[in-house]
């Protein structure tokens, strides 16, 4: 039994060793922290050139194989995850730095949380089987409450205990759903399940395992821990949650409509119905909501609310194209919505609060991070060219071929109302006659903006290189295989 | 009625008893109790995935997941706990 | 096939890479912000120059890059395209000058340029854009870029025009969106092709290519502020001088009537729209909106507004004449996208003047001013008589084609609409130079006499632009002129 050195053991252990050191080592925690981070990118890159090369790579660990052992497998869709988590999760760290500099105790704990999320990710993105996705969904919660609740307000502790327990029962639900898949199946890996029948038990389990991580992911109507947890967190922390960690349970969900026989289309209209409520019922929150990072969380309702439309927009049949734009849209999101609540979190740093009403009075305009809170916005009401306007494109483009008209309506409300409630903070930046104090337009720049600019222009840029994302995205045909 | 299927009834019904208690429960304290009830319930089901008719052995795989769960539960409880101790200190210090 | 095959994308990048620099640049470094900006639009104007001549010659540019499964980032560099880039370029120098002159002392200058170039790119970007899909990425940047300009001054009024103008114009974008997803899903591509693209579908579909065209023409519309969707343009007139003028030469109403050219003529092709039955609603559509905006524009007082109304309706004059269908009156309607253009620019450019140097606002206050400021109002009159429609100036070759066009069309009423329009024109335009010319000045009005402090920054470029409309009336025949451009474009579109 040899053991081989791969990139995808790599991307799993060292941010739990690196956790381990940050822990242990609280004053070197950060610069533990940011190497871990570049060998974990460094380890991606690897993985990503092996894809690009071989097709699907499949590990099987300690050579036991499926389905006894444990199987780590990485395809176009997984290495498409892990570079976004590894790319957005390594500028948020360099935002870090400078947000958290002068809260010692924050720092400390960052690090360590910070690196056990990412083992969680991680594994999320390279398990082959239904317990390891539980066992890794669990350490994902684990190290996300921790994350809500570094700053240690009142507020943030209360919405993280809320979180706490939605994502505990989410993972429950999940763990009965799997329970029924092993009393049917007598096996839990994903080859196992591609191979199996429809039948009662499997619809139960697949119902069980969908709301348990609808309950992690905040889909309507399940969403009423998310805006509270994502807004009373720390800027570094919101971007993390917001932007990568609801990402992996979103990313379980298209990995079980590859696998397992999707039970109906009156299953996935429901799915797209919730998605729609979301997206208006955020919309609506966040039109209503009176701080900048309540109203940013609230966007994020409405978006993962898309991401469910675009996965049910040409309904059963058009599944096998509906997940590449259901992933555009996750990876569209995951990198603006981590510019934006960085460059949130910059505003209200530089202004010293929050209220959107009274942005406007401010004499201070942290112009670099407004800036950056636009493109963000562009990118995710899905304005051309940006990443989020050919995630939309391909929604709607999908869902007028298949005649689903209401899906298109559907995304073109959410656009505006996406427009509204973003346009309520960038009129604030360019309104100047409330000011009563000469405004200094380019006081607070600073190093920090660097990094939620650095991802906001990827957010715009990344839309014109759709076409070789997409193709990468399709190696090993996650959606092929099945059958 | 076989016992296995008295046994996986009997899960499913703890784990009911669990979800309606974290749904609506006031109390934190009894909300992580209700969430501690719904991984028995989810652990029973587990187990009774294991049985086999003697004279076969029974399935070890399931066993091998109920005490990962049971572990990644007991942390999940700590984590809580903690939360709660702190939050309601501070929610002391408020009335102070 | 040619010595520089990037030439597009480079004309495309001078404005485009100017502004992140101007951005980034400190408040007070105005000679270095100036020096770059006229830098390089005096490079853009050269290398639009070369493109032309290129052009002219019969070299194809064509770059292009997918960016989704069969959908392309395409720039092309026809002879329509180069129209209009022309146009643009050299309005944007002149309009730089005016800028820098008008907001010498004023705050958030670095923004203000920025966005001006990326304005500026975004029209160049519309002209250049070899598809729809393409022709969306730029028409959408373009109400981004625009839109901090309109509400440059950042007070309450400006704001509030600024959401009337964003509401109008995404919304527009919104159903460009659904009109270029429309033609991908029917025709499988977006391409702008001379003839058209959809002629099977129009076979095979009229109902959804007449659906199609509604939703097309209604987007474009919202810019083109073709009636009933114009009523942010006067709204918008909040914006500075400089950006009114852009706004309404060149940006925004050209981007939207350009856009209609583009469909009408190579997303559907004029015949297919003709046997679709669709050209004459919208001939109809331009009709009444070129008689609205005159009517409305009598009662303004204000002058902005009253020149915001006058371009209503002569930018639907572009519109009647693409949708007449007949060769003749598509070289009244591209020769009047840039007569429009020149003479427009020029009347903001006086109007902003008059308020910056004698603080005349309302048409009511422009009693002598002729006298206080000759140049400027030399420059508005030939302007508004070439709008009347007086030979030999620009808007009376553009008129004149229309109205050629129309009879060869076999419709005549458009002789009967374009005198009722000249004579409108007349009625809202003739007041005001009869009471700057013939007026003596109220003695403690606005306009009354003292020197008016107005440095050659803002004084020369109107007197510029006004011997343009008399040089491209005059000269209308002579090569390079728009007239012969647009003659070159017409055989293409019409395929002679």
């Amino acid at each position: 039994m040899s053991v081989e050195l791969s990139p995808m053991i790599l991307a799993i252990f060292l941010p739990l060793f690196g956790a381990i050191a940050a822990f242990i080592a609280p004053r070197a925690a950060w610069s533990i922290g940011l190497a871990t981070l570049a060998a974990t990118t460094g380890a991606v890159i690897w993985l990503a050139r092996d894809v690009w090369a071989k097709g699907a790579v499949m590990l099987p660990l300690g050579g036991w194989g499926a389905p006894l052992g444990i199987d780590l497998r990485a395809d176009g869709l997984s290495v498409a995850m892990l570079a976004l988590t590894s790319a957005v999760g390594f500028l948020v760290s360099i935002a870090a730095l400078d947000s958290l500099k002068d809260a010692a105790r924050q720092r400390q704990y960052f690090w360590p949380l910070w690196l056990l999320l990412l083992t969680g990710m991680n594994g999320v993105y390279l398990s082959t089987d239904l317990f390891n996705l539980y066992v890794m969904i669990e350490v994902i919660a684990l190290a996300a409450v921790g994350l809500t609740v570094l700053n240690g307000t009142r507020d943030a502790l209360r919405a993280g205990l809320e979180y706490m327990y939605a994502s505990i029962l989410g993972a429950l639900l999940f763990l009965m759903g799997v329970g029924f898949v092993y009393l049917h199946l007598g096996r839990l890996d994903f080859a196992g399940l591609a191979g199996a029948e429809v039948s009662g038990s499997l619809i139960a389990a697949m119902a069980l395992m969908f709301v348990g991580l609808a309950l992690k992911i905040a889909l309507f109507p399940l969403h009423f821990w998310l805006p509270a947890a994502h807004a009373n967190a720390t800027a570094p922390a919101s971007a993390l949650l917001s932007g990568l960690v609801v990402k992996a349970a979103l990313y379980i969900v298209l990995r079980l409509a590859q696998y397992m026989p999707f039970p109906s289309e009156t299953l996935l209209t429901l799915v797209g119905l919730m998605g729609a409520g979301a997206v208006i019922w955020g919309g609506i929150q966040a039109l209503r909501a009176e701080r900048l990072k309540l109203l940013v969380a609230w966007s994020t309702v409405a978006q993962i609310g898309l991401i469910f439309v675009a996965f049910a927009r040409a309904g059963e049949m058009g599944l096998t194209e509906s997940w590449k734009a259901a992933a555009l849209l996750i990876l569209a999101h995951g990198v603006a919505k981590a510019a934006m609540f960085l460059a949130a979190g910059r505003i209200k740093d530089e202004i010293g609060h929050d209220v959107i009403r009274d942005l406007d009075r401010a004499p201070i305009r942290p112009t670099l991070a407004q800036f950056t809170f636009a493109l963000a916005a562009i990118s995710l009401i899905g304005l051309p060219p940006s990443l989020g306007f050919i995630g939309k494109w391909s929604l709607m483009e999908g869902a007028m071929a298949a005649g689903y008209w209401h899906w298109v309506a559907v995304t073109m409300a959410g656009t505006l109302l996406s427009v509204a409630y973003f346009s309520r903070v960038l009129t604030a930046f360019l309104r100047f006659d409330r000011v009563r104090a000469p405004v200094g337009e380019h006081q607070g720049w600073a190093l920090a903006d660097a990094a939620p600019l650095t991802l906001a222009l990827a957010a715009i840029g990344l839309g014109l290189m759709a076409a070789p994302l997409l193709s990468f995205i399709e190696i090993g045909y996650p959606f092929g295989v099945a059958q | 009625m076989t016992p296995d299927l008295i046994y996986g009834l009997c899960g499913v019904a703890v784990f009911g008893i669990g979800l309606v208690g974290a749904l609506c429960a006031q109390d934190r304290l009894r909300r992580v109790l209700a969430l501690k009830l719904c991984s028995v319930g989810a652990g029973f089901l587990l187990v009774v995935g294991a049985w086999r008719t003697p004279p076969a052995t029974p399935d070890p795989v399931p066993h091998a997941l109920v005490i990962t769960g049971i572990v990644v539960m007991v942390s999940a409880t700590a984590v809580a706990l903690a939360l709660i101790r702190r939050l309601q200190s501070l929610e002391a210090d408020d009335e102070r | 096939m040619t010595d520089a095959p990037l030439l597009p994308l480079f004309i495309l990048l001078t404005s485009l890479l100017a502004s992140p620099v101007l951005f980034a640049l400190p408040e007070r470094a105005a000679r270095l912000r100036t020096a770059i900006n006229l830098g390089m639009a005096g490079v853009k104007l050269a290398l639009v120059a070369w493109l032309s001549l290129k052009v002219a010659q019969g070299v194809i540019y064509d770059l292009r890059f997918e960016v989704l499964p069969g959908l392309e980032f395409k720039l092309q560099a026809d002879p329509l395209a180069i129209l209009f880039i022309a146009l643009s370029a050299v309005l944007w120098l002149i309009t730089t000058v005016y800028s820098v002159g008008y907001l010498e002392h004023g705050p958030h200058r670095a923004r203000f340029f920025g966005f001006f170039s990326l304005c500026v790119a975004a029209t160049v970007g519309i002209a250049m854009s070899g598809n729809l899909f393409t022709f969306l990425l730029f028409y959408e940047l373009l109400t981004l870029a625009t839109y901090p300009l309109v509400i440059h001054r950042g007070n309450a009024e400006a704001l509030r025009a600024g959401r009337i103008y964003l509401i109008y114009t995404l919304a527009g974008g919104l159903v460009l969106l659904l009109g270029t997803l429309g033609l991908w899903v029917l025709a499988g591509t977006t391409d702008f092709v001379p003839g058209g693209v959809l002629a099977d579908v129009v076979a095979q579909n009229p109902r959804a290519a007449q659906a199609l065209f509604v939703v097309l023409i209604g987007a474009l519309g919202v810019k083109a502020a073709l009636v009933p969707f114009h009523a942010w343009l006067p709204i918008a007139m909040v914006a500075p001088a400089p950006v009114s003028a852009l706004l309404h030469a060149v940006a925004v109403v050209k981007a939207g009537a350009f856009g209609i050219m583009r469909v009408v003529y190579e997303v559907f092709g004029i015949e297919t729209a003709q046997a679709l039955g669709v050209t004459a609603p919208l001939a109809m559509l331009a009709a009444v909106t070129i008689l609205y905006g005159s009517l409305r524009a009598i009662t303004q007082d204000d002058i902005k507004k009253r020149l915001a109304y006058s371009t209503v309706s002569q930018v639907s004059y572009i519109t009647l004449g693409v949708a007449l269908a007949s060769p003749i009156a598509a070289v009244g309607a591209l020769a009047h996208l840039i007569h429009q253009g020149l003479m427009k620019i020029t009347m903001f450019m006086a109007a902003g003047n008059l308020a910056e140097g004698l603080g005349v606002k309302r048409v009511s206050q422009m009693d002598g001013v002729g006298r206080a400021m000759p140049g400027t109002m030399l420059a508005f009159t030939l302007a508004a008589l070439a709008m009347i429609g007086l030979p030999p100036l620009a808007g009376f070759v553009s008129k004149w084609y229309l109205a050629q066009g129309g009879l060869a069309a076999g419709q005549a009423w458009v002789i009967a609409l374009l005198l009722g329009s000249s004579l409108l024109n007349a009625i809202y335009f003739l007041p005001m130079l009869h009471r700057a010319w013939f007026r003596d000045a109220a003695p403690e009005g606005a306009g009354a006499p003292g020197r008016p402090r107005i440095g050659w920054m803002l004084a020369a470029p109107p007197v510029t632009t006004a011997v343009l409309v008399l040089v491209a009336g005059g000269f209308a025949n002579a090569p390079f002129s728009p007239l012969e451009w647009t003659r070159f474009i017409v055989a293409i579109e019409y395929q002679e």
